[in-house]
């Protein structure tokens, strides 16, 4: 049976595998875009070797690796104060299950603010504007909007702070880093014209800002930006999560309800 | 840097630090509970669940017509079979020995595709309220759908990912008749929109989607709050098929064997040397792998 004609068949570009010799399900040799994973890579490529494979059909060079790596450091605890690892410790702090710490990580970071359809966003407006100001200008004072999309309006131009008064310290930091491997050529002209860059949104950019930056200069489309993002800030809210379940409930914020309008109606 | 009004910044944050506001409820421990104004022990405590779960979303009573209609179109497409994808994520975790809660959370948040469950609802309440609009207004059905058209390449709520026509529709028309609620002007509109399209070049038939957004607009849900009430729809079918794959042998649903994998990438090509990071004393004990032909 040819595998067009195999209807269980799963295709894919990327991932090939031979079976053990006495068991067609158990694996012998693994390849990622024709590399064999287990019998050369392991012990020789990196962690974002792999990571970048797994997007892109050649590996990444040194520029990409070291920026996909820094990347990876600059996202990987977003910290408590964040909603998604703020989600997570909820999971966490009544001893919900790991997976559910995740996922609630995941819901909440993928949202608009400081998450990976934020990250989707900014990209798609870095593959519309590139480096050309005016363009940017025009893009963000009419973002436009799609009806019936589950997505919500947004309420911000993306990779920007709504909240922000100026850069954080470690957005700057995150960007110069960055740039310096100049991976490719938004991160280093960035680095240079940041006032300019923010003047058109009239909003400080943000860590997520930066990161859909240095996803589009790896070569990341916005669809592949959004899920990189998404896994790159995993990590911290699942050590968040674990960090509060010994220290319980009543430990963890609580807060205030403080109920508008009449309390209670009454039955109507 | 930013612009200065009293919705943003760190102050407008600080006034939030700690302190809940909320229209919609509280629970008083050892006291009672407030739901969206009314005491839940006590002024709701005869709700059916879809009663409270659809005045949790909008705040309103609907008739008892109107909510065993909603209730139909939940029962209409619960269907317990393990190959419809969103099932398939909560069987695949009963098969692979996770928890029932994390597999049908998971099966639910998959339910919001781009090719059924809710971003259908959503696209196709909001096409059919904003046509009605338009049409009410003077501009023509065709202009309207031609408009869907070119911004979406598809009109939700109408075609199908495995068939054209659905078998829910005629039982949920039948039942919206029975209930005196099947003479809406966004129904009305819903069938004129198939036959236009059915007759044309695009031969799609209204799907339950559509139906149900056609339904739901009538009762007067807005697209949110259809969004919302449509999310259990396909609850009902989950664990059904969660529970079976845990009860049958683990790992013996949907297994693939390594020649099941259809690759179509390139061929075998060596790390070793073609990777400028690769230390290149590397000892490798791997037995050679096997190149593969493509065609």
């Amino acid at each position: 049976m040819s595998d067009n004609e195999n209807t269980n068949a799963v295709r894919s570009k990327m991932w090939r595998e031979e079976p053990e010799p006495d068991n067609p399900f158990a694996t012998r040799a693994a390849y990622i875009r024709g590399y064999d994973v287990y019998g050369e890579m392991l012990g020789n490529a990196r962690w974002v070797d792999m990571l970048y494979m797994l997007f892109h059909s050649e590996a990444p060079t040194p520029a990409q690796a070291d920026t996909l790596e820094a990347l990876a450091i600059a996202l990987a605890n977003p910290g408590p104060r964040d909603a998604s690892v703020h989600a997570a410790m909820c999971g966490g702090v009544c001893g919900s299950t790991a997976a559910s710490s995740l996922m609630a990580a995941l819901a909440v970071g993928a949202g608009q603010l400081a998450g990976g359809r934020e990250v989707f966003l900014a990209m798609e407006n870095w593959q519309a504007c590139g480096t050309d100001l005016e363009a940017w200008q025009q893009r963000l004072m009419d973002p436009g909007t799609t009806p019936g999309s589950v997505w919500p309006a947004p309420e911000h131009p993306p990779g920007f702070d709504p909240h922000g008064v100026r850069t954080t310290t470690v957005v700057k930091q995150t960007l110069a880093c960055l740039a310096r491997y100049a991976a490719g050529t938004y991160l280093p002209w960035l680095n240079e014209n940041l006032d300019a860059f923010e003047a058109t949104a009239k909003a400080p950019l943000t860590l997520s800002g930066v990161a859909a930056i240095a996803l589009a200069d790896l070569g990341f489309s916005p669809e592949q930006g959004e899920m990189m993002h998404l896994l790159l800030r995993l990590p911290g809210a699942a050590a968040h999560a674990l960090e509060q379940h010994p220290l319980g409930y009543k430990k963890f914020p609580f807060g205030i309800v403080e109920l508008e309008g009449p309390e209670l109606k009454g039955q109507s | 840097m930013n612009d200065t009004h009293e919705q943003s910044g760190p102050d407008f944050l600080q006034q939030h630090v700690g302190v809940l506001k909320s229209r919609m409820g509280a629970f008083y421990p050892g006291s009672h509970v407030v739901f969206r104004g009314h005491d839940l022990h006590v002024d709701l405590k005869d709700m059916s669940w879809p009663e409270l779960y659809l005045f949790g979303i909008t705040g309103r009573r609907f008739s008892p017509e109107q909510l065993t209609l909603i209730n139909a179109i939940w029962v209409y497409t619960s269907y317990p079979d393990v190959r419809l994808w969103n099932n398939r994520v909560a069987a695949l975790a009963g098969s692979s020995r996770s928890t029932g809660n994390l597999g049908v959370a998971a099966a639910l948040a998959v339910s919001e595709a781009t090719i059924y469950g809710r971003g259908i609802d959503l696209r196709a309440i909001t096409f059919l309220i904003n046509t009605l609009e338009k049409t009410t207004a003077g501009e023509s059905l065709e202009t309207a759908v031609r408009d869907e058209l070119d911004e979406h390449r598809s009109i939700a709520g109408y075609g199908r990912p495995l068939i054209n026509g659905d078998e829910r529709n005629q039982h949920i028309l039948a039942l919206a008749k029975s209930l005196g609620l099947d003479h809406g002007p966004h129904l009305t509109l819903a069938f004129a929109v198939e036959t236009f399209l059915f007759a044309g070049r695009w031969r799609m038939k209204m799907n339950y989607g559509g139906i149900a957004a056609a339904l739901c607009a009538d009762i007067g849900l807005s697209p949110q709050e259809h969004y919302q009430a449509m999310f259990p729809a396909f609850l009902a079918g989950m664990q059904p098929c969660f529970i079976e794959a845990a009860e049958k042998t683990e790992g013996t649903l949907y297994p693939l064997s390594c020649a099941d994998i259809c690759y179509e990438g390139v061929t075998y090509r060596s790390w070793h040397g073609a990777h400028p990071k690769a230390p290149s004393d590397m000892p490798t004990d791997s037995t050679p792998a096997t190149p593969i032909d493509l065609p």
